[in-house]
């Protein structure tokens, strides 16, 4: 960091500084105060970018005319969205369902926001990790290979003896605990209980393992299941790109902005499941925020029933829990981290029902007037 | 004696001066091409992360929008990626491009609805990741360089200069009038408070220069500044009185050349103070009022009675009092550089050249110390006796007590 700025004000007033006191020249000097009104930025608008449709400086957003290669990093965060990896299944003599996966922790440069590149640590070369699915119940093996050339583990949240920990000087002496580079291990647990948690390296420094991003959502489904709905993962992650112990980005599942230029298509009336996350590290409080709608919120999906009916909640670090609502009108909805600053330095995001680009104001009306009202008081 | 001078060899065989000259060069270009042809041999490769060392030379704000200018300082190229004014990523655009060579430079418009008398901290991240500060202490609106604002920065600089050195000048007749005891206590004002000119000076050519690119010099340019200053008043002072003696004009050298002098050390000093001022006008970072000027108008007239004080030495006497003409003239040598350094601020400020000039203004001050204070001698020719070091005192204090009119 530089910190060579100008020149300070007040050195300079110091040093030399006039007024031309006569009359005639207050209409030269007060010329200031023009700043703030974005309607006068400039007239030619949309240099601003961003959101289609908007002038100027809409909302925060990432410089115009570039965007994160996904392809180069290896994963996008729309695809990402709906991933569940359920594993390899088989079902077992006993009648019960075993799940293996591999997981490989790898080094990886990746692109954090268009042009930014950071060194990231990965599980499967992508960040978020994989969203291991399971059913309450089944047995899981989880084979855990160390491409990286540091040490890593996999602590999963759950129930499981602490040898499956993957914490550190517990275990080594079974070949678990802290995994070196080119080794591997597999843990091997039962799946419980069921809810939404998630895993993480656990190797010290404990900070900057996770924020390099090795962390996961681990999705145990009740025995009965849920009922149907399009789900998908949010992971609420940020990156400290510059090592200062804070984060210069922030996002859901990895890239800034990056369902403002991809929003996450829903439909009406549909219900949507949001199993949601926070990974985020350095700041301790994270939060999830949507727009013209309210959520059932389920903490840690552990329980079948809502504890909230609302429409901002907060999560510390670790915390995470199931989302449920459905969108009845067409348009787009913004979501974004209620912690303004976490939104504007890229946790935002749209949710796109149905095709807005129809939504003519008569469209509008219409689904105004399906109200339970009948829509009395509607606009003229 | 003659056969063993020319049997002595000439050095350099038969080749003219100028190829012996030319030679060691091409031979360091040649050594040079081998050496980067080979890759820097038993060097090896370079390690560690690319040096990211970026100096914002010049900051703007227009309505919805704020430019800043960088400069690469460091070794290696630096690509910018995103930019954030205060915790919000904002779109801009690159006029020179996104990647900045060594000592290149980009400016970059940001598009941000900034309001009028906030404070605004801006990262610009960098493709490493890495981020580079800047800081708006007070935003407000950059003036538009148009002709109006460059008739506005030369009243300015008329008010910085020219007034307040010609107001101080008014001292003439009261100094011509005091008796022949208290002459070196006039010049030891004027060199008090030209000491303290060139102290101030110096210290604010070094903060200047501490947010100029390094590769440029940086804080070294003050010095070299005033090395150069120094040295090219010194050669101009040796001229004239060559041809003042050639002339056989023993006037040339009384009060009315003293004063000259002080008037070219005052008048480069002043060019950085217009400069200063040019540029923090342009950058709205000087917010103009009435009690400054007031306050810079006391502040600099001290200046016009340093420039008076030598016009009574002994010599001067023989030349005369000085013409009407010649005492405008000297107002505006002392004065008018202000004007011309407050057009180059507002127009083109840069913090290197900034630096540089105060490090003249300073050299230029040093040379005058030095050419006046022989007229503070007493007759036994004492540089400190007590009328010269309360003469000091005086322009010390003088100074300082004026300074606090225009210091907030």
């Amino acid at each position: 960091m530089s910190d060579k700025n100008r020149i300070s004000r007040r050195r300079l007033l110091g040093a030399a500084a006039v007024v031309p006191a006569a009359a005639g020249l207050q209409g030269l000097v007060s010329r200031s105060g023009l700043g703030g009104d974005p309607a006068q930025a400039k007239p030619n608008g949309n240099r601003g970018g961003g959101h289609a449709g908007h002038n100027g400086f809409a909302h925060a957003s990432f410089a115009p005319g570039r965007t994160v290669n996904h392809r180069a990093n290896g994963f996008n965060p729309t695809e990402l969205l709906r991933d569940f990896d359920y594993g390899k299944t088989r079902r077992l003599a006993s009648g019960r369902v075993l799940r293996e996966w591999e997981i490989i922790a790898q080094d990886r440069e990746i692109e954090v926001a268009p042009g930014v590149k950071y060194e990231a640590w990965t599980y499967n070369g992508r960040v978020p990790g994989p969203t291991l699915r399971a059913r309450e119940g089944d047995k899981l093996r989880v084979r855990f290979i160390n491409g990286s050339e540091h040490p890593h583990t996999m602590h999963f949240h759950g129930i499981h003896p602490a040898v499956m920990d993957g914490v550190p000087g517990i275990g080594e002496r079974l070949g678990g605990g802290q995994i070196e580079p080119g080794e591997a291990f597999t843990y091997e647990f039962e799946a419980e209980p069921f809810g939404l948690h998630l895993y993480h390296c656990h190797v010290a420094p404990l900070a900057a393992h996770i924020s390099r991003g090795l962390y996961g959502a681990f999705v145990i489904d009740p025995k009965k299941g849920r009922p149907e709905a399009d789900e998908m993962v949010m992971v609420m992650n940020g990156f400290d790109t510059n090592f200062d112990l804070s984060n210069e980005v922030y996002a859901v599942n990895s890239i800034g902005f990056h369902y403002i230029n991809e929003p996450i298509r829903v439909k009406r009336d549909d219900l949507v499941r949001i199993y949601l996350v926070n990974a985020l590290e350095f700041d301790p409080l994270n939060s999830f925020h949507v727009h013209a709608n309210f959520f059932q919120y389920y903490p840690t999906g552990t329980s079948l029933e809502p504890s909230e009916f609302t429409d901002t909640v907060i999560q510390g670090q670790g915390q995470r829990a199931v989302l449920e609502m459905k969108f009845p009108f067409d348009g787009d909805y913004m979501f974004h981290a209620h912690v303004s600053e976490f939104a504007e330095l890229g946790w935002t995001g749209f949710f796109r029902v149905g095709d807005p680009s129809l939504l003519t104001p008569a469209a509008a009306a219409a689904a105004y007037c399906k109200l339970p009202w009948g829509g009395k008081g509607a606009p003229a | 004696m003659e056969a063993a001078t020319k049997a002595a060899p000439t050095p350099g065989g038969g080749l003219p001066a100028w190829a012996l000259g030319l030679i060691p060069l091409a031979l360091i270009a040649v050594a040079i091409g081998v050496f980067a042809l080979l890759g820097g041999p038993g060097l090896g490769e370079r390690t560690g992360p690319p040096v990211e060392e970026v100096a914002i030379e010049r900051t703007m704000l227009r309505p919805g929008e704020i430019e800043l200018t960088l400069r690469n300082d460091g070794p290696d190229p630096v690509e910018v990626a995103q930019v954030a004014v205060n915790d919000a990523y904002a779109p801009f655009t690159a006029t020179d491009g996104l990647e900045i060579g060594r000592l290149s430079s980009t400016t970059l418009e940001i598009t941000y609805p900034w309001i009028e008398g906030e404070a605004y901290e801006i990262f610009i991240l960098t493709s490493t990741g890495g981020t580079i500060d800047a800081s708006i202490p007070v935003a407000s609106e950059t003036p538009e360089a148009d002709l109006d604002f460059y008739g506005l920065m030369a009243l300015l600089g008329i008010y910085v200069g020219v007034i307040p050195v010609s107001l101080g000048m008014l001292w003439l007749p009261f100094v011509r009038r005091v008796g022949e005891q208290w002459v070196g206590g006039l010049i030891a004002f004027t060199v008090g408070l030209l000491a303290v000119l060139a102290i101030d000076a110096t210290l604010e050519g070094l903060e200047i220069a501490s947010e100029a690119p390094s590769a440029f010099g940086g804080e070294s340019l003050v010095f070299a500044g005033a090395l150069i200053a120094y040295l090219l008043l010194a050669a101009l002072d040796v001229h004239l009185t060559r041809r003042s003696e050639k002339a056989n004009s023993a006037a040339a050298r009384g009060g009315l050349y003293m004063a000259l002098l002080v008037a070219i050390g005052i008048g480069l000093h002043n060019l950085g103070e217009g400069l200063a001022i040019g540029s923090s006008y342009a950058t709205g970072a000087l917010a103009l009022g009435a009690f400054l000027v007031v306050g810079f108008a006391i502040h600099n007239t001290t200046e016009g009675l340093a420039i008076v004080a030598p016009l009574r030495g002994k010599a001067s006497e023989a030349s005369g009092p000085p013409s009407l003409a010649q005492l405008l003239g000297l107002g505006m040598i002392a004065g008018a550089p202000a004007i011309l350094g407050a057009w180059i601020g507002a127009a083109a400020f840069n913090p290197s050249l900034a630096a540089l000039l105060f490090g003249v203004g300073v050299g230029a001050i040093a040379r005058v110390i030095v050419q006046i204070a022989p007229a503070m001698r007493d007759e036994a020719g004492r540089f400190l006796h007590p009328i010269s070091v309360a003469g000091m005192i005086a322009g010390i204090a003088a100074l300082y007590i004026t300074g606090l009119l225009v210091s907030v």
